[in-house]
């Protein structure tokens, strides 16, 4: 284990932290929007939002790439005006994480707000409760296991991209060499047993993880008598 | 105060388009039943009442115009009660927290628990109750407002008729002491004649009827002392008479038939069991 590199670990965790609570915030309105509306544009709303789901990363990082670089407005206007450069940066790896999970958060968040009793929210608005009261103390707190399923997969779902990562934030060491770009440069110069750590870590985490969300869901089914 | 309702809305139904147009006033605490088939517009009048969806025409409580030609109220503004038939609790919130979330009044959410036997629940969450025990709760968090209208969609058709009938002495006991002007979905007729002052027939979007309960429900003519619809269940030969078992609402009853009474009816068949004088007979 000497010599063992964290620094790639560290940062896909602080990737994937920063994203989930960015779109956490970002997605949340969205989601409960398209679980609520009855507008025509909703197809249309509900297919640009899962475009990275089947778009292949490379596609998506070229785009945002190309969005990123000062060439562009997008990219000229956070450096000019915030002083940040998005492309090959950490910040740049944030937002295009953003967009490349978006779906993940939305998804699940959707799925739970349309699932809930219809009534149950009229409920609340006939008690005089405005929307975002009604969103906060009804909604939310009655789609736990759904909630906790957008928080995870989007957190997991951003330490197992490699595609945008790689195509948007190259391979910087401690800016933008995330774990799975790591492993990637390991297995090129066929450096197989630091790679096998490092998968063999990543596969440990994911599947710690993902039992985590499982057991959760059956205790939290359990107890408000759905087990 | 006066409820005044002069209300139209098109409606896609089940096998056409029809319209609904209800012109009513309403006394201040009366208890207002109403009845009508399914896809009548019964449950639509009341959520156009709540505010729960849109309309043209006037809708006036109290002064108060929830709607007119220019301005549709608020369902949050409006300060009205809805009873749901599948309860809508918050599944997230005690028994005690359902009824704080309308209004933080600890008081008045003892007493209403009190009043209605669940004081002993009020740590619990809905998903521990019974049907009849979270419809109590749906109850009292409907009076937390203090509202100047109720509005109740087939409330108790989900429950059993024991928990029914104690259920309405609730609703009875809770409109005499709040005297709040109350609007009922019901299908029983026993729940309608017990708890309601009036009650109007909907057929259609339309209202057909709009008497007192009794002049509604009354079936009888001429000389018939009782006459009361039933499905025939099953006709039994007992030595040299014949026993027609017959289902009435609840009940079953028996009738006694000769041989060629016996042949005329099949199982299955829906009869009417009426008396004139001592003898039951069916037709």
């Amino acid at each position: 284990m000497m010599g063992l590199d964290l620094e790639p670990f560290l940062l896909s965790f602080k990737l994937a932290g920063l994203t989930t609570l960015i779109l956490f915030i970002f997605a949340m309105p969205v989601a409960w929007w398209l679980s609520q509306t009855r507008c025509r544009c909703k197809p249309f709303v509900e297919a640009v939002v899962s475009l990275p789901i089947v778009l292949p990363p490379s596609v998506l990082g070229f785009y945002i790439l190309f969005a990123f670089s000062y060439n562009s407005p997008v990219g000229a206007f956070f450096e000019d005006v915030f002083g940040i450069k998005l492309v090959f940066s950490f910040s740049g790896l944030v937002v295009a994480s953003c967009l490349y999970s978006f779906p993940f958060m939305v998804q699940p968040l959707q799925g739970g707000f349309t699932s809930l009793n219809k009534n149950m929210l009229e409920a609340s608005y006939v008690a005089g409760k405005s929307k975002m009261q009604t969103l906060l103390y009804v909604a939310l707190p009655n789609i736990k296991p759904a909630l906790l399923s957008a928080l995870i997969i989007t957190f997991a779902h951003t330490v197992g991209e490699f595609g945008v990562v790689l195509m948007v934030g190259g391979s910087i060491p401690g800016e933008t060499k995330v774990a799975s770009v790591a492993i990637y440069e390991m297995v090129e110069i066929m450096d197989y047993s630091q790679a096998h750590i490092y998968s063999a870590l990543m596969l440990l985490l994911s599947f710690l993880v993902l039992l985590a969300v499982y057991s959760f869901n059956i205790k939290h089914n359990k107890r408000i008598g759905l087990g | 105060m006066m409820i005044k309702i002069d209300i139209s809305k098109k409606l896609h139904g089940v096998s056409q388009d029809m319209s609904l147009d209800v012109k009513l006033e309403i006394k201040e605490g009366e208890f207002l039943a109403i009845s009508g088939q399914s896809g009548s517009g019964k449950t639509t009048l009341l959520r156009i009442l709540a505010g729960l969806e849109d309309a043209q025409g006037e809708i006036v409580v109290s002064k108060k115009v929830y709607l007119d030609a220019h301005n549709s109220l608020a369902t949050q503004a409006r300060g009205i009660g809805f009873v749901f038939q599948d309860y809508a609790l918050f599944a997230n919130m005690s028994v005690e927290q359902n009824l704080l979330f309308v209004k933080k009044d600890t008081n008045l959410a003892e007493h209403l628990l009190h009043l209605t036997g669940l004081s002993t629940l009020a740590k619990r969450l809905p998903h521990s109750l019974s049907g009849g025990q979270k419809q109590r709760v749906a109850l009292c968090r409907a009076f937390m407002s203090r509202p100047k209208l109720l509005l109740m969609d087939e409330p108790l058709s989900a429950l059993d008729p024991k928990m029914r009938s104690q259920l309405q002495e609730d609703i009875l006991k809770l409109h005499k002491e709040f005297s709040t002007t109350t609007l009922m979905v019901s299908h029983d007729p026993s729940e309608i004649y017990k708890l309601a002052s009036r009650m109007v027939v909907l057929e259609d979007g339309k209202i057909i009827n709009d008497e007192t309960p009794k002049e509604i429900l009354l079936q009888t003519q001429g000389s018939q002392k009782f006459s009361l619809r039933g499905e025939l269940l099953e006709i039994k030969k007992a030595d040299i008479i014949h026993v027609a078992v017959v289902a009435i609402g609840q009940q079953i009853v028996e009738v006694v038939l000769d041989a060629k009474e016996a042949k005329q009816f099949q199982v299955g068949q829906i009869v009417q069991v009426s008396t004139k004088a001592f003898a039951p007979s069916l037709y």
